[in-house]
């Protein structure tokens, strides 16, 4: 006798895919019921991959610096604001005349968190450290922290390292500082 | 049929019908507000009330689909408000959406629930979209543009898998500062604020508990949550690890539900019983990244519209609590509740998590705080939250909360909090039984 097959937990998306296939094969509908409330649920034919293209042009120079090893961002002309993340106008000036400025590598961690359930598009890592520090220069940059989490408290200092990720591009991150 | 072979095996819960409120209906029919137009000329109004409320069973809602979610709100909305459809001016949909398949919801429910053609808006304020809901209407009613405005908020998340909502949520941060090279998720961006907060005032992962079981022990006594159970501190403590500092019960849930309120001006409002006025609403937004901001232990939009609401609402911002009877704040994760009694000065600053340490935002402490369960255990459907908030707001002031979690009303005033992503929107409401 045939049925619907029930989803188990596991790897949700498989099972749910196997489910729908059998069920409609069988019984002429992509459908499945949900485990819980034993509801019938209609699963969508239309999957969905997003992926943004993202206009980088007027900070171009951010990311010449990163190739050089160094952080650099802007700092407008007339009233000598730092911007980071770096921008392209200024708000107070009302002005785009921007100067790119090399920042200090150096600062005190102001917070941290270690993301254990990640992001699917980031299963590939493991848990791994965001920590927001303070720069000498007096701007905050939010970064991945590589370093024990245990071994690092608010108020530490830490350095600005750019390194390779595993994906192949190059991305700022947060270093503990020897000794 | 098939579709019936199937559910002999499966017991289905038809819980639509026990779970909505009906609060009005035992009010004979000519108690029914018999509106006069007035000369179109529009009036300002001075006020605006609440006169009706609804509110669907909070949870994993997979025996309804949007549109029937919608209406287990709508429904004793209008019911509990005494008006029909036609008596509608306009409505707003506030509805974050992305993880459910539908996009042009109010449409949808001028399909379904027979509001066409009557003018209509989608909102969306990340997790303050419900109360960014009222606002619009709140404000359509002052200006003169509408007289009765129908506010429905609604999430159904739970149309995609947890890991595409985890992915999604992940990106109401700054999305290429913060999320694209540094995967934040949702609870890490909250739980940046609850080190921070640790580091600063000495507060432990335990305070941090004390909220998770506070609200669940509310939560239990509210049949709309999604989880009607109290919890030990030490269930909290050992959940596994989301985003440290915060585990599994510091989060709040992936939840599908929806609350709808029936606003309307004074002139609509003055025979109405059952009502509430809305006596001041504050709104801040705060910066999209985080490293734009000076301090982890506050929000800076939810400090200023709270200053904003009491401000408008004429009270002592020193002690507001003296004037309120309780409030409902956005405890998306524990800490942020704790962050939240400060921002709305119902302590000092570094004091927050005495507050709970003491137990003073139980019912009969300085001042409750979330008694219906919060976002921690009632659940947090994203547009429908600042609704709900709302809707407990009604039942507390007009005291029709269920047994163990009504507050005594003894000053008539009722604040909710009200955030949307990490900070980048708060809405502060102030409810009050006596207009101003």
């Amino acid at each position: 006798m045939s049925r619907f097959m029930d989803l188990k937990r596991g790897d949700f998306m498989d099972d749910l895919r196997k489910a729908v296939e059998k069920n409609m094969q069988e019984f002429g509908f992509p459908v499945t019921i949900d485990e819980r409330s034993g509801a019938l649920q209609w699963v969508d034919m239309r999957g969905l991959r997003l992926r943004y293209i993202v206009c980088i042009e007027n900070i171009m120079p951010f990311f010449e610096g990163m190739r050089r090893g160094k952080l650099v961002t802007t700092k407008c002309k007339k009233c000598g604001r730092l911007f980071f993340p770096p921008q392209k106008d200024c708000p107070a000036c009302k002005d785009s005349e921007m100067e790119w400025v090399e920042l200090k590598k150096e600062g005190v961690l102001e917070t941290l968190t270690v993301i254990f359930v990640r992001p699917p598009s980031f299963a590939t890592y493991d848990p791994y450290t965001v920590a927001i520090a303070r720069l000498d220069d007096g701007v905050r940059i939010t970064a991945w922290y590589k370093g024990d989490p245990q071994k690092v408290k608010p108020g530490q200092r830490v350095k600005v390292k750019i390194s390779r990720r595993k994906e192949g591009y190059l991305m700022y991150e947060l270093v503990p500082v020897e000794g | 049929m098939i579709f019936s072979f199937l559910r002999k095996n499966h017991d289905r819960f038809h819980r639509n019908i026990r779970f909505t409120i009906s609060l009005n209906l035992l009010k004979p029919p000519n108690s029914r507000k018999t509106y006069i137009t007035k000369n179109k000329q529009e009036i300002m109004s001075e006020n605006v009330a609440i006169i009706g409320v609804g509110h669907s069973k909070f949870g994993t809602r997979k025996d309804v689909n949007l549109p029937e979610l919608a209406w287990e709100a709508i429904k004793p909305a209008l019911e509990s408000a005494n008006v029909e459809q036609k008596d509608i001016d306009f409505y707003v949909v506030g509805n974050a959406g992305m993880w459910s398949s539908e996009a042009a919801v109010p449409s949808l429910m001028a399909e379904y629930a027979d509001l066409a053609p009557k003018g209509s808006m989608r909102v969306e304020a990340a997790c303050a979209t419900g109360n960014a809901a009222i606002r619009v209407g709140y404000t359509a009613i002052k200006s003169g543009e509408a007289d009765v405005v129908l506010i429905l908020g609604i999430e159904k998340m739970q149309e995609s898998p947890n890991p595409t909502i985890i992915e999604l949520i992940g990106r109401f941060g700054s999305y290429f500062w913060e999320f694209e090279n540094f995967g934040l998720t949702f609870p890490g961006y909250y739980a940046l604020y609850g080190t921070a907060y640790m580091a600063k005032y000495g507060a432990t992962e335990e305070d941090y508990a004390k909220v998770a079981v506070k609200n669940h022990y509310y939560g239990a006594k509210n049949p709309y949550a999604q989880f009607q159970k109290e919890i030990s501190i030490e269930t909290v403590l050992k959940s596994p690890y989301i985003a440290w500092p915060f585990k599994l019960f510091d989060c709040s849930p992936i939840t599908d539900g929806s609350a709808a309120v029936v606003l309307a001006s004074e002139e609509f409002a003055k025979d109405v019983e059952d009502k509430i006025w809305i006596l001041s609403q504050g709104v801040g937004t705060g910066t999209a990244n985080l490293s734009k901001r000076e301090d982890f232990t506050t929000l800076p939009s939810a400090a200023y519209a709270a200053e904003q609401a009491y401000k408008k609402a004429g009270i002592d911002m020193d002690e507001p609590w003296k004037y309120l009877d309780g409030a409902n704040v956005h405890d998306c994760f524990t800490a942020p509740e704790i962050i939240a009694y400060e921002d709305c000065r119902f302590c000092k600053r570094g004091e927050g998590f005495k507050l709970i340490r003491e137990e003073q935002t139980y019912i009969g402490g300085r001042i409750p705080v979330n008694t219906d369960g919060g976002l921690k255990a009632k659940g947090h459907p994203i547009g429908a939250t600042g609704v709900s908030q709302a809707v407990e707001a009604y039942k507390q002031l007009l005291s029709q909360a269920e047994n163990g979690r009504q507050v005594d009303i003894e000053n008539g005033k009722w604040l909710t909090h009200n955030v949307g992503g990490t900070g980048h929107f708060t809405y502060v409401t102030i409810y009050g039984l006596e207009k101003r």
